[in-house]
């Protein structure tokens, strides 16, 4: 080996590739560190064997500065996942390990982590499941205190991690407990949250408060939630090694609930089945009859009180009509006049229906009319809001409502006027042209199938409106005699 | 925490503590946004281990134990001199967000008896949801077992704040469910699942939130004369119908004033055992119920070896399995090969011949497979044919016993 490469300046040093470099990094995961002296001594060629790797303070031999930077390394993915989560191993070993890894990998195997039976690589990959199980555990194991005191909460944990982990398990808190102000302690440093997360020097067990008011709860909680008749002692100390029970409330509670476990377990067996005492069965089971609606008044109260699936309606727009009426028809769902009055077909669409009815001899006030879908659905564009079509999920969502509904209207027909009807009362997707006219719905009333009077609004020339609108009125006549 | 509440928690979590499922799994990523609470990870996370192995993931309480039904398998039938309880809706969100402020839990598992009716109980329970969700914030998980007697625009509501719906089959048969299960109906169960299984699949292509951590069920086992093959059938049935994300087989577990109409003994937990083994080579080792039942003897699994062995040594012409060679759904097969191990194998075999070593570096359960397979240096030559094969690779009977 040849000179101590400190005398040298870093340049020259970089050269140097019989002498030895030292790399000291600061103590814990230095990540950053690691990176910048990996790049400066790949881009110098200084081979892995001539590194000597310390996270102690510098040695005799002193260290190299990690300021020059060498250009950023083109490395597979698969490497640059694994580093960060070996870094903040305790293994002493992981800087020069994963260098090793890197020349590897920058030497002609570029492969080289599909080969997890590769030595390196099988013992980098064991390391980065230890970083990944430490990680898991402290998330899982972690417990906060309240601090006492007045003011807005504050919470405070005491967690003693193997790894140097806590900046790597930081921001899963952080996700988690975002409205909170929080402060983690581990003999290594801390870590604070109040909206900025900043970290600090070590704490100390002493200063997270004793106890908490609702941990005396949460260890009920985990004493009735134990099966005593399923004992197993071995799976619970393989997922939950002891080192972590001392910070864990709940463990105090084990050494009794495994004295007494057997014991309760043979009780119950060997206890007679005792015969009830009280709550005769019959009066019980009678008293449970269903209770779903049992009028039309009943459900729509129900709907009334319902939300839109899709946020922004007024309201819900309920069927109109009389109970037993000879005709039900069907739309799709109410539109912006539907939503501000909460009647159904009242706007342009339903004017034409109205019109259409009439000179079909139907009176309109002795049909039910109701929609698929109950609530406006739209997006806003400048003022207008624009109706835009339901979806097959929200029409399926809506269909239990109306066949309860239809069923107690009763009528003899039931029109579905377009296509999100005929969805709505089949399940299917049936393209209108093909389906006009009498249809089965699979219910106890007959079906009829046409098209909605706003597809006649939208027809572009006049002479294509006047024949659609002739035939919409024909399939109404149709309708009306098979009601009869 | 005032001890009437604590009163309740400690009646409704021992009620709640026969229903196996815990998991957090399977919700899409969610973190907290400004001034929200809690997170969902995808994987799931286990808070603590009880003695009896299982995890506490979810705060798995009943809203009440109160119930009109009487279910011969269950401590809270109406006929049972248990303690009962009743929590209101506002103090499960309480203790939610409490618990999960500590991080003690990664979210609520809900359940209940049934009281006043089906369609009270299931609004109840959506009540509970919602509000956390939408007074609080919530964001971590949340699982609703549905009442499957409830209206189905009851379930429908449910799953737009529940990250996971379930509805217990408990019985796998309607002869049993007849039997030990007068009130309920296994075709309403059946249909409420199907209709979940719809609206999930619906809701992913329209990228709307309906339960997306999917459905799971639960079903007991041990309360009645049902076989592995007769149960692992009807799971795949259910995981193929329905979409079913897990079925959860609950060894029957001996509970405080049973019913006369059950068996009172030791809960059948090496059974339960194999019946996850089993339902595991379904989901992941792409085996099927018939290759299932070809491992068990008159429709029951082994109990001193796991059913992938148990497969194997019935079919052991088939093997050994090469390493360097054989593709995946072979190597699937291979005792003690772990489906990552197996990916791992192929990986690395691209880049250079597989030695015994390599594959002990790539599978922690080498000294099972070693039987069954070839490596670059390595033929277990007359092995698979010893007919102590099975002797030498049986668990200690009494390894899971408790008494
Ligand atoms: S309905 Fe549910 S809670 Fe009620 S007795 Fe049956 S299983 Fe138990």
């Amino acid at each position: 080996m040849g000179e101590p490469s400190r005398d040298l300046p870093p340049t020259e040093r970089a050269g140097d590739f019989g002498g030895i470099h030292v790399v000291s990094l600061a103590p814990g995961a230095d990540l950053s560190g690691f990176r910048t002296a990996a790049r400066r001594l790949i881009a110098a060629g200084i081979p892995p064997k001539n590194i000597v790797w310390q996270t102690e303070a510098p040695s005799l031999f002193g260290a190299e500065s990690g300021s020059a930077d060498g250009p950023p390394l083109q490395l597979p993915r698969a490497v640059t996942e694994l580093i960060p989560m070996v870094v903040p191993h305790r293994d002493p070993e992981r800087y020069g390990l994963l260098y090793a890894l890197l020349w590897r990998v920058l030497h002609g195997e570029r492969a080289l982590m599909d080969v997890l039976s590769d030595p390196l690589v099988h013992r980098l990959h064991r390391m980065r499941k230890a970083i990944g199980r430490d990680l898991h555990k402290m998330h899982a194991f972690l417990r906060f205190r309240r601090v006492p005191g007045e003011g807005p909460e504050r919470f405070v944990a005491w967690f003693e991690p193997d790894h140097h982990i806590l900046g790597a398990a930081a921001p899963f808190f952080v996700d988690r407990f975002r409205a909170l102000t929080w402060s983690i302690l581990t003999p290594e440093g801390s870590a604070h949250w109040d909206g900025t997360l900043r970290f600090g020097p070590p704490g100390r067990r002493e200063d997270v408060p004793d106890g908490d008011g609702f941990e005396a709860g949460w260890r009920d909680y985990y004493e009735n939630t134990f099966n005593p008749a399923r004992l197993n002692l071995d799976a619970m100390r393989a997922e939950m090694p002891r080192k972590y029970w001392r910070n864990m409330p709940e463990t105090a509670a084990i050494p009794a609930l495994v004295r007494a476990a057997s014991a309760r377990a043979q009780a119950m067996i060997e206890k007679e089945p005792t015969m009830p005492v009280k709550r005769d069965p019959v009066r019980a089971v009678a008293k449970m009859a269903r209770d779903e609606p049992d009028s039309l008044e009943a459900l729509n109260a129900i709907i009334a009180r319902s939300e839109p699936l899709v946020p922004g309606a007024t309201q819900a727009v309920l069927g109109q009509g009389p109970v037993g009426a000879r005709i039900a028809f069907v739309g799709e769902q109410p539109g912006d006049q539907e939503d501000r009055q909460g009647r159904p077909f009242v706007g342009p669409a339903g004017q034409l229906l109205s019109r259409a009815l009439e000179e079909a001899g139907i009176d309109r006030g002795e049909a039910y009319l109701t929609n698929a879908v109950k609530h406006f659905k739209f997006t806003l564009r400048g003022k207008r809001r624009i109706h835009e079509k339901p979806t097959a999920g929200e029409v399926s969502h809506y269909r239990w409502w109306l066949e309860k509904e239809l069923d107690f209207v009763a009528p003899k027909l039931v029109v579905a006027l377009g296509a999100t009807a005929v969805l709505s009362l089949t399940g299917k997707q049936i393209p209108i042209t093909r389906a006009r006219g009498p249809a089965a719905f699979g219910r106890s009333f007959a079906g009829f199938i046409t098209v909605h009077p706003s597809y006649l609004l939208r027809l572009p020339d006049e002479a294509a409106k006047a024949a659609a609108y002739q035939a919409f009125v024909d399939d109404l006549r149709r309708a009306n005699a098979l009601a009869a | 925490m005032d001890e009437k509440l604590a009163r309740k928690l400690r009646i409704l979590a021992d009620a709640a503590k026969y229903d196996a499922s815990c998991s957090s799994s399977g919700a899409p990523k969610r973190r907290a946004g400004a001034g929200e609470l809690g997170s969902t990870t995808g994987a799931g996370i286990c808070h603590a281990y009880t003695p009896d192995g299982r995890c506490v993931s979810l705060l798995k309480i009943l809203l009440t134990n109160y119930c009109l039904f009487d279910c011969a398998y269950c401590v809270n039938r109406r006929s049972s001199n248990v303690a009962r309880a009743r929590f209101s809706v506002e103090e499960v969100v309480t203790l939610t967000i409490e618990f999960y402020k500590r991080n003690y839990i990664e979210g609520l598992f809900l359940s209940s008896g049934i009281i006043r009716s089906p369609d009270y109980t299931m609004e109840m329970l959506t009540r509970v949801a919602k509000k956390l969700r939408r007074e609080h914030g919530f964001r971590g998980y949340i699982h609703l077992k549905s009442i499957p007697e409830a209206s189905p625009w009851l379930i429908e509501e449910a799953g737009l704040y529940a990250d996971r719906l379930s509805i217990n089959l408990e019985l796998p048969t309607e002869a049993s469910l007849n039997r030990l299960a007068p009130e309920k109906d296994g075709a309403a169960i059946e249909s409420a699942m199907g209709q979940i299984g719809e609206r999930i699949v619906q809701a992913k292509e329209e990228r709307r939130r309906f339960s997306p951590a999917g459905q799971s069920t639960q079903v007991i086992v041990g309360a009645d004369a049902t076989t592995d093959e007769a149960m692992i059938r009807k799971s795949a049935l259910l995981y193929g119908t329905y979409g079913l994300k897990r079925v959860y087989y609950s060894a029957f577990s001996p509970i405080p004033d049973a019913s006369a109409a059950l068996p009172l003994q030791a809960p059948p937990l090496r059974r339960e055992h194999r019946l996850y083994q089993a339902d595991w080579l379904i989901r992941y080792y792409e085996f099927s119920p018939d290759d299932v039942a070809g491992a068990s003897e008159d429709g029951m699994l082994a109990l001193d070896i796991d059913p992938k062995l148990a497969w194997a040594l019935k079919n052991r012409h088939r093997f050994p399995v090469d390493v360097n060679r054989a593709d995946r759904e072979m190597l699937l097969r291979v005792p003690g090969l772990g489906a990552r191990a197996v990916d791992a194998i192929i990986k690395a075999r691209r880049h250079g011949r597989l030695r015994l070593d390599d594959v002990a570096r790539l599978s922690s359960g080498l000294k099972r497979a070693r039987p069954f397979l070839i490596a670059e240096d390595f033929r277990p030559t007359t092995l698979t044919d010893r007919l102590d094969l099975r002797a030498k690779l049986a668990e200690p009977a009494e390894q899971l016993s408790l008494f």
